[in-house]
């Protein structure tokens, strides 16, 4: 059922060469990181020991890349099959996000030297959250490079070796729908220990489910924008039929998390703090207002129809989601008086290069491997 | 016998609660007696009554208690304990056959005694040494009753139930087994093993060991009838198991990297940790720290002399007293944080500019992808 095809083309367009000069600076920051240390490319401090590497490129990279999560829940485990055709790219989408996460957490981690120890069964700390995090995460790296296996085997091996591969494929489907279950919403628990720490609007015992389902959510945003942007890009027709259909499915996701995050805040008294007037009130309010333009085009059936409405739907949901992992880590965080931080220029150059790369890989293996769906001439 | 209950359910000796008071100490003196030296044995408190039990069991097991090369610390440890009732009850609840520090007869009468009870016991009795065996010069450097030190051990040693080394010297040569150790000073267990004896030994090292780790081996013995668990090195585990270094109440400075330099020091006054002037703590295993000495809550530490090691083969009376010590756990790092980190970070032009770019171009980027879509659409 080769219903994928590589589109093929030039590889060296113009911005991929741009892509490769963010890369190579990036590349140059990093061994600056590595030979002299955080400190020296950095703004990190004991304040803030998490910046922009761990919320952009571990939480939202790994959120962004839940696109094959969400695939994998709506054809596999709801049965839906007929958006079979958008689970590839999905995937491989996953597959980049969360390969470059585990990277990123190498490079962000001070002693690198010694991250294999989280995984040595005899230093195990089974009640720890982050083990939780590092275990489930590298699981999931390695379950997502077997997931999407039968686009290698189909590219150079024997349909043999393929039909065999897809025969055992349903146990890492099954677990590429368990793992993202499990530290996606433990992503939100590692700030629940936080405490007062964490400001009010963000600080509940409900940040694992409000992760988990803002992960859903950003996961469909993104299978919406990256299908509208390869569309666009590689002059292939629209998907607006199957994302359109597949906007209910998301609509319902997207009203849960509104009920969740916002009855829970209701019920805490805490939505008073977004009209404080400072920017904690304010950025809850951007992130608010990127959940609600989502919901408002999703319900209604002629916008969400509409290509130009449904990608913009699909860029609200990722900045949205975006938005709340920002908030809830650094904006919302406060560890004390005399603590600040913004991320460094060689920070942003940093993360910049690794989308870049993330971007790069894309086009590589959407041009030369079977990704995207064969287009059908009506 | 006339026994009367107390309130813990115990039963005791109504005879030997006279004699308890007769010696003017409380019932609940006795008591609490009991749950110190079950304390020591990490035992449950409800073990209090089964050791008061055994302590009144008028069937007393007889102990024999033979001085080799020593200075009689061990037994003056035992005798000097300020707790009010150590030294009647260890020799009430036990019958002292022989003693050459205690017994009131002397000469031919006491080596009499001595020969009657072991022939009366065999097998029976608990054989307590203070003291190494000399076996150079086939051992004339310690002579009893015209008998070497070795004769002794070897004639009276496989007779008795169970061997009690008490202190260094008996249990692996002590201060006289230093190098070059002229008369081949040697503990009672090897002595054992080269004469092929085949009773068990328990080692109680220490210079002098604390008196309620020898009364707590006993207690246990009178009670459950069999040996405490050991160690390796025939150490009760109960008192043995973990270093001097993890329970010091200066672990805290060691830790933060507090360290006396030299006695009277700044830090020397402060009662700050020990370990640079040679503290030994953190390669000996004892439990000083937990039930201090004297009765008075105090110990070498505690008066700001280093832990020499006394109760660690191979380290008291083997390393110089001021050489830094083996640390067998954790070692203090390089370099200690300080009290006030610096608290870097903040924006600068640099970052927000670069920032600003970067978030522009997505804005770019989605408003021309969205253009293309309704293009496309069109």
């Amino acid at each position: 059922m080769s219903n994928y095809k590589p589109i093929g083309g030039k590889l060296l367009t113009k911005p991929f060469i741009v892509m490769m000069a963010l890369a190579g600076i990036a590349g140059i920051l990093l061994l600056q990181r590595f030979l002299f240390g955080l400190g020296a490319v950095t703004n990190l401090s004991d304040g803030y020991p998490w910046g922009l590497w761990i919320v952009y490129d571990v939480l939202t990279g790994t959120t962004i890349a839940c696109g094959g999560y969400a695939m994998a829940l709506l054809v596999y485990v709801l049965n839906k099959g007929k958006y079979h055709p958008l689970v590839r790219a999905a995937l491989m989408t996953s597959m980049f996000g969360y390969t470059l996460a585990g990277i990123s957490i190498f490079i962000d981690v001070g002693r690198y030297w010694q991250i294999y120890n989280i995984l040595l069964p005899k230093y195990v700390n089974l009640n720890s959250i982050m083990f939780e995090v590092a275990f489930c995460v590298t699981t999931y790296i390695l379950v997502l490079w077997m997931e999407f296996t039968p686009v290698f085997l189909e590219k150079w091996a024997t349909p043999k070796a393929k039909a065999k591969m897809e025969k055992i494929i349903f146990i890492f489907i099954a677990f590429g729908v368990l793992l993202p279950t499990m530290h996606q919403s433990s992503l939100g628990t590692l700030m629940v220990i936080a405490g007062d720490k964490l400001a009010a609007l963000w600080q509940t015992g409900w940040l694992p489910i409000t992760f988990l389902l803002s992960a859903l959510v950003i996961g469909f945003g993104m299978v919406i924008f990256e299908s509208y942007y390869s569309s666009v890009a590689f002059k292939r027709p629209l998907e607006t039929h199957l994302l359109s259909k597949m906007s209910k499915f998301i609509g319902g996701v997207l009203v849960l998390y509104i009920i969740f995050r916002y009855g829970d805040l209701i019920w805490r008294g805490a939505l008073k703090d977004a009209f404080a007037g400072d920017v904690n009130g304010w950025m809850f309010i951007i992130e608010t207002i990127l959940f609600i333009i989502p919901l408002i085009i999703l319900f209604k059936e002629k916008l969400r129809n509409n290509a130009q409405y449904l990608f913009w739907a699909g860029v609200s949901m990722v900045l949205a989601g975006a938005i709340l992992r920002f908030n809830t880590y650094l904006v919302g965080f406060s560890p004390g008086p005399g603590w600040h931080y913004f991320p460094s220029v060689s920070e942003i150059l940093i993360t910049l290069g690794i989308i870049s790369a993330e971007i790069m890989a894309y086009l590589v293996f959407v041009k030369k491997l079977p990704v995207l769906p064969v287009i059908e001439h009506n | 016998m006339i026994k009367s209950k107390d309130k813990n359910g115990s039963q005791i000796d109504k005879h030997y609660t006279e004699q308890l008071k007769e010696r003017g100490i409380s019932r609940s003196d006795f008591i609490k007696f009991c749950s110190v030296a079950v304390a020591t044995m990490s035992m449950p408190l409800s073990f209090a009554a089964k050791v008061a039990k055994s302590i009144t069991d008028p069937a007393r097991p007889p102990v024999i208690w033979l001085h080799f090369q020593e200075c009689t610390g061990c037994t003056e440890t035992l005798l000097r304990a300020t707790h009010p009732t150590v030294d009647n009850l260890v020799l009430d609840m036990i019958s002292l056959d022989y003693s050459e520090t205690l017994c009131a007869a002397a000469g031919h009468q006491v080596e009499d005694a001595l020969h009657k009870s072991v022939k009366a016991n065999k097998g029976k009795f608990i054989l307590v040494v203070e003291g190494s065996v000399p076996l150079a010069e086939d051992g004339i450097y310690c002579k009893i009753g015209g008998k070497s030190a070795l004769d002794i051990i070897k004639e009276i040693g496989p007779q008795a139930a169970a061997t009690v080394s008490i202190g260094s010297c008996a249990s692996w040569g002590g201060v006289q087994s230093t190098y070059p150790n002229p008369t081949q000073a040697t503990g009672i267990g090897d002595v054992y093993k080269m004469n092929n004896i085949k009773t068990p030994v328990i080692n109680l090292p220490g210079c002098p060991p604390s008196p309620y780790n020898l009364l707590s081996t006993v207690l246990y013995y009178l009670t459950l009838k069999k040996l405490p668990k050991l160690d390796k090195l025939g150490r009760p585990k109960f008192a043995y198991s973990t270093l001097v270094h993890e329970n010091c109440e200066r672990r805290p400075h060691f830790d933060a990297g507090r360290f006396a330099e030299k006695y009277g020091d700044e830090n020397h006054r402060q009662g700050h940790c020990l370990y640079k002037i040679g503290c030994k703590g953190p390669e000996t295993y004892a439990n000083c720290p937990s039930i201090n000495f004297c009765d008075v809550n105090t110990w070498p530490v505690s008066v700001g002399h280093p832990c020499f090691g006394c109760a660690e083969q191979g380290v008291g009376f083997a390393k110089p007293l001021h050489e830094q010590a083996d640390v067998k756990l954790v070692t203090p790092p390089a370099g200690f944080p300080n009290i006030n980190e610096e608290k870097p970070g903040g924006v600068t032009i640099g970052a927000a500019a670069v920032a600003g770019v970067v978030a522009g171009a997505a804005i770019t980027a989605s408003v021309a992808t969205a253009k293309k879509i309704g293009e496309t659409e069109a």
